[in-house]
């Protein structure tokens, strides 16, 4: 005698287990969200606080330490925000030409004929990567670039004076003129000069973020098989010639979205400037919050910055991507 | 002379094998070599490590009621007695694995290291000899267990030796409340931890509660039920987009307004909340990894055998993909101990916070090299032990080194 066959419980039939899981979650989740949003709709009435923008265009009255645009305190707070955006920006892109050159160089130094170049590359990978980046930029700020002196104290190489008032660059003066820093009355004078906090932030940034590329570029250059290098080798090319027009070209495919991730956190990691003491976008806000009490605005202003900076840096980086994808015949 | 003649061979080779390789070399190792002794010469001469002598109780436990004290050393005792357990007992259970290599493998210098670390560390420290005497106590107690435990380990019963990992959360909990106080003990509220103490307490605790979160959330992005995959999506992404100082500014800031009145945790939790969100995010990632590299027809096979879903997921899917996951998951961690020093900027005083008192202290001002070097040194050993003990962890858990 077959047992009969039993008909399944509804609550075990295939068609309907995936609708109650999902109920069951979303429903969950929406009553904590409404929860959420009811209390903070309550809260911030009873604060006085409700979602508003009137005030970014109130006058800031604070200053901004170093600005590329013009600021004065009397302006409004979204122009004080754009000056942080703007100085945000300007540390980001200097700090990925910078990681890139830097990784680059001691990601290649891995594969280098001589033992202690590449030991030397191991040894700045492991020290870097292991110390978390806010004390390093604290120590670059206070121990390195706080102790160099003004005046003719200051640290003078060709072409570049360290003081504590800054860092001054040679460059171009006007009628292609070559100009490198001069004292003027006991200042430094330069066609180019960066503060102390923006150089200590770069230097910091840069060495940081130099390790992981660099470590991105190894991986990138382990892929590429050892045939390519012995045929380089075997035409002629030395090792240089092999690296730029053999194993790099053919390594960048696995590179580049290893070192998008690490574009993505070095915009992201940008924003402990404001432990130096640069006026960056988080560091603004964080000035905006204090006068203004606004939390809730000036955090979504800066998620929606930081997720834009952030798309944009990958889709330059996917583009890029397609450009350097092997096109077989 | 073999071996002479081949370090010789072997330097020639490494850093003189043309002329430009030698220049370099030379200039190297030149370059090298003043740092160096400049260092040195700085840390012996130059350097007044008092600032670190003078603060360790400040460094290591922050503003901790001085007559609670005790709580902590006990807690310390207990941990050293329980690592020495395990040790000893991993010793005399020690599985080859197919090369006939022991693990643990020879452990003597470990024990070298640890023995030297108690003997020089208090002293360097500047410790009063009752505090030296007490780490001494407690390096002995640590040693005598391992010793005890891997000598007479085998003969405990199969059925007690399952049992003696439970140790670790059990000791976890006691911690907590050790440290944090209630049965009986007096309430010692977060606002006083700092320091050490504190970095540890937000780091374990952040990296234990991250954990289920993302391996939930990695499930729930590869998940057929478009619900939970897009839910899932917009968490990790989210937490991805923002640094995580924006993040700690929303715990900081909104999460009151979130919660209603008086149910908020104080300053101290919600950071160690922001920090295990933060955290699952980028677990949920590694672990997604980890799955996407176990074959479906896992799953498939699973499921022919006659096993439910969950029971496919938790006996044969996961624990596949959790080892593959393993190291980018301990990067993970190392990576979230070194983030807790931006809990400093929030204000919270936790072991560069509790550095920043210091320094601004008029007696300490400007020996910011002295403690930024201390403390680098200090994290760069927990993050490459880390780091060290992961791999050993991965190479025990690879199937093709254990033994058929």
């Amino acid at each position: 005698m077959t047992p009969e066959p039993r008909a399944i419980p509804w609550w075990r039939d295939r068609r309907v287990v995936p609708w109650l899981v999902q109920g069951g979650v979303g429903l969950v989740v929406l009553v904590v969200i409404a929860l959420l949003l009811g209390n903070l709709v309550r809260n911030l009435t009873a604060a006085g606080l409700l979602l508003s923008w009137r005030w970014l265009g109130q006058p800031a009255s604070f200053d901004v330490a170093e600005s590329l645009i013009p600021f004065d305190a009397a302006m409004p707070y979204w122009r004080a925000l754009l000056v942080g955006l703007v100085n945000s920006l300007r540390a980001i892109l200097v700090g990925l030409v910078g990681a890139t050159l830097l990784g680059t160089a001691v990601g290649m130094a891995a594969y280098s004929g001589n033992g202690l170049v590449r030991r030397l590359g191991r040894v700045y990978v492991e020290l870097i990567r292991n110390i978390p980046l806010l004390l390093q930029l604290l120590f670059w700020y206070f121990v390195v670039f706080l102790s160099f002196r003004n005046g003719t104290e200051a640290l003078q190489l060709p072409g570049v004076v360290l003081a504590k008032s800054g860092l001054y660059l040679a460059w171009f003066a006007e009628g292609w003129r070559w100009q490198g820093p001069e004292l003027v009355n006991g200042v430094w004078q330069a066609p180019w000069r960066f503060s102390v906090e923006f150089a200590a932030l770069l230097t910091g940034l840069i060495t940081y973020t130099g390790a992981f590329v660099a470590e991105v570029v190894r991986g990138g250059i382990a892929a590429v098989p050892k045939g390519q290098w012995e045929a380089a080798t075997s035409l002629g090319l030395h090792w240089g010639a092999s690296m730029r027009r053999v194993v790099l070209p053919q390594a960048l495919p696995v590179i580049i979205p290893g070192l998008n991730s690490q574009y993505i956190s070095l915009a992201k990691n940008s924003a402990l400037a404001v432990a130096v003491g640069y006026a960056d976008l988080y560091s603004v806000a964080e000035t905006t919050l204090n006068q203004t009490g606004r939390a809730l605005e000036v955090f979504l202003l800066l998620l929606g910055a930081y997720l834009v900076i952030d798309l944009v840096i990958s889709l330059l980086m996917n583009g890029l991507n397609q450009l350097v994808q092997i096109r077989e015949r | 002379m073999k071996a002479a003649d081949s370090l010789l061979a072997s330097l020639r080779r490494e850093l003189f094998a043309s002329r430009s390789d030698g220049v370099i070399s030379v200039g190297l190792l030149v370059l090298i070599g003043a740092a160096v002794a400049g260092l040195l010469r700085w840390a012996f001469g130059q350097a007044q490590w008092v600032v670190i002598q003078a603060n360790t109780t400040l460094f290591a436990l922050g503003r901790y009621p001085l007559e609670q004290q005790w709580r902590i050393w006990l807690l310390v005792a207990l941990l050293a007695m329980a690592t020495g357990l395990s040790w000893g007992l991993l010793r005399a259970n020690p599985r080859a694995d197919r090369s006939g290599v022991l693990w643990p493998g020879n452990d003597r210098i470990a024990v070298a290291v640890l023995a030297f670390l108690a003997a020089w560390g208090p002293a360097a420290l500047g410790l009063a000899l009752p505090l030296q005497l007490r780490w001494w106590a407690i390096t002995a107690l640590l040693l005598i267990l391992r010793w005890a435990s891997g000598r007479w380990g085998r003969r405990l019963p199969a059925g007690l030796l399952r049992w003696v990992p439970l140790i670790w959360p059990l000791l976890y909990l006691l911690g907590m409340v050790l440290i944090s106080g209630g049965l009986g003990l007096i309430q010692v509220p977060p606002s006083e931890w700092g320091g050490l103490l504190l970095t540890v307490l937000m780091a374990s605790f952040a990296i234990l509660a991250s954990f289920p979160i993302g391996v939930l959330m990695a499930l729930g992005r590869r998940s057929e039920l478009p619900l939970l995959r897009w839910g899932s999506v917009l968490y990790i992404e989210f937490i991805r987009g923002a640094p995580l100082i924006t993040l700690l500014f929303l715990g900081q800031n909104i999460l009151g307004f979130l919660l209603p009145g008086g149910l908020a945790p104080d300053r101290v939790w919600r950071a160690a909340w922001v920090l295990t969100f933060f955290c699952g995010a980028y677990v949920a990632e590694a672990v997604r990894a980890g799955l996407a590299s176990v074959p479906g027809g896992q799953q498939e096979a699973a499921r022919s055998l006659g096993l439910s879903v969950p029971q496919a997921l938790q006996h044969v899917v996961l624990p596949q993909a959790l080892r593959i996951a393993l190291p980018a998951t301990v990067g993970q961690f190392i990576s979230l101990l070194q983030d807790t020093t931006l809990l400093s900027l929030i204000g919270l005083l936790e072991l560069l916070g509790t550095a920043r008192t210091v320094m601004a202290n008029p007696e300490f001002l400007g020996k910011n090299a002295e403690v930024y070097l201390t403390l680098a040194v200090l994290f760069w050993c927990c993050c490459a032990a880390l780091g060290l003990g992961s791999r050993a962890l991965e190479r025990r858990l690879d199937p093709s080194n254990t033994p058929a």
